[in-house]
């Protein structure tokens, strides 16, 4: 996600400075995601370059709001409307992971997948921890709530892929055994048949 | 603190000869009062022997089960079955609630089974109803109920009286996410009361409402996850 579109999305409520705007990104995302100061005003300038947003006068602070544009409304319609791609993703470190180890000599997989799976696993219990003390902090957080669950759920699609993953590589290397026993020399009766 | 549960060196064997299958080869494992433990494993791992086990519902074939520093092996018929009556509660995926017997009834029963009188029983399920916030329906019947509120009187069930140990097999089994969540809530809120929980499941979702997770295969303690300690520290290092 672009910090763009979150800055965008936020000035839709109503003209905001710089300050305002960092704090209330950071209150919609409940502090997962913290911005500093300079990457505001960065983007601001580039959104009032591309004539998304319009600095508005001086408050008596000395603060600069800005308010958002119709063009700035467009690509704020425009940007909800579109699915996020796959390939706007970084990398999945961890299949690229998993897939060397089982590729490189001397790596025990089975221990790689498992100290992933504890990693996940203590972070749910982190996860899960913050929203039973949100829920008994603020029940109208909702916004902050379904980002928790986002991460709760990110996190349990990571555990049932390592899961499948050893699920895999154990029937795999199952199957394996027997074929690799069948090409021990042992005659067999029917092999000599054929040959004859 | 004195453990609730401890399961020292546990082994359960299936079958003998050749067809022996080693359902816990070696399982040491405690649960002290105010603590959810969790169990993960994939099936046939032992989770559930290892909840039979510590429920006394099995006898393991080697090593030792204590419940409140009972050896469940030592005691007699009739003291297993009053420690399964009075310390030991079970939520079962399937409910388990008897059909012809109301949610107060149900919740009831093994209060009434253990010698209680039936308004003192009945009293006790009131308030047991009250604390999984199924009161209301205390009168319903289970066919008349969602399965969700099945599975928090069953629970009700499980928790009625002073029980000092929960374990619980796949309680969210057949619900929604939302209800499932619900259900695992009242358990950590009776754990956080002081009871000790075991939880069986194959969800890591649900593994994450546990204090400690621990990871089975083939009969086996393969590792073990506790909390990081901050889970601030975890959002600052995610952000």
């Amino acid at each position: 996600m672009s910090i763009r579109h979150g800055l965008l999305a936020l000035l839709e409520r109503g003209p905001m400075y710089g300050y305002q705007l960092r704090a209330a990104f950071e209150e919609s995302v409940g502090g997962t995601w913290s911005l500093n100061i300079g990457q505001v005003y960065t983007t601001l300038s580039r959104l009032e370059r591309d004539e998304f947003v319009l600095p508005l006068p001086e408050n008596d602070g000395g603060q600069r709001p800005y308010e958002i544009t119709g063009t700035g409304r467009a690509e704020l319609a425009r940007w909800f409307a579109t699915p996020i791609e796959r390939t706007d993703r970084p990398r999945d470190e961890l299949a690229i992971k998993l897939a060397l180890a089982m590729t490189t000599p001397g790596v025990d997989v089975a221990a790689v997948v498992q100290s992933q799976r504890t990693a996940g696993v203590r972070a749910l219990q982190e996860y899960t921890r913050l929203k039973t003390r949100q829920d008994k902090q603020a029940q109208d957080d909702l916004s902050w709530l379904l980002v928790l669950d986002a991460m709760i759920f990110q996190c349990e699609a990571e555990i049932r892929w390592l899961d499948h993953c050893e699920a895999t590589i154990l029937r795999r290397t199952r199957t394996a055994r027997p074929a690799e026993q069948a090409q021990t020399p042992e005659p067999h009766p029917v092999r000599k048949e054929a040959r004859r | 603190m004195t453990d609730v549960l401890e399961l020292r060196d546990v082994h359960r064997t299936h079958g003998d000869g050749a067809n022996a299958v080693q359902a816990l080869r070696g399982v040491t494992l405690t649960v002290r009062p105010g603590e959810l433990v969790a169990i993960m494993g994939p099936s046939g791992s032992g989770k559930s022997t290892l909840l039979n086990l510590a429920g006394g519902l099995d006898r393991p074939t080697g090593g030792e089960v204590l419940v409140e520093g009972a050896s469940l092996g030592t005691l007699s018929h009739r003291r297993l079955s009053a420690v399964r009556r009075r310390t030991i509660g079970y939520v079962f995926q399937d409910f388990n609630l008897l059909p012809s017997l109301t949610a107060a009834e149900n919740v009831a029963l093994p209060l009434e089974l253990d010698g209680k009188s039936i308004r003192a029983a009945r009293r006790a399920a009131l308030a047991a109803l009250t604390e999984v916030d199924l009161a209301d329906l205390a009168h319903r019947f289970p066919d008349e109920m969602s399965g969700g509120q099945q599975q928090r009187v069953a629970i009700a069930r499980a928790l009625v009286g002073e029980r000092r140990l929960v374990l619980a097999d796949e309680p969210t089994g057949a619900l929604d996410s939302q209800t499932g969540e619900a259900v695992l809530r009242v358990l950590r809120e009776r754990v956080d009361a002081g009871a000790a929980g075991l939880l069986v499941t194959h969800e890591a979702r649900h593994a994450g409402w546990a204090d400690r997770v621990i990871f089975l295969r083939d009969g086996v303690i393969i590792d073990s996850s506790g909390p990081l300690g901050s889970a601030d520290d975890l959002l600052e290092r995610t952000s």
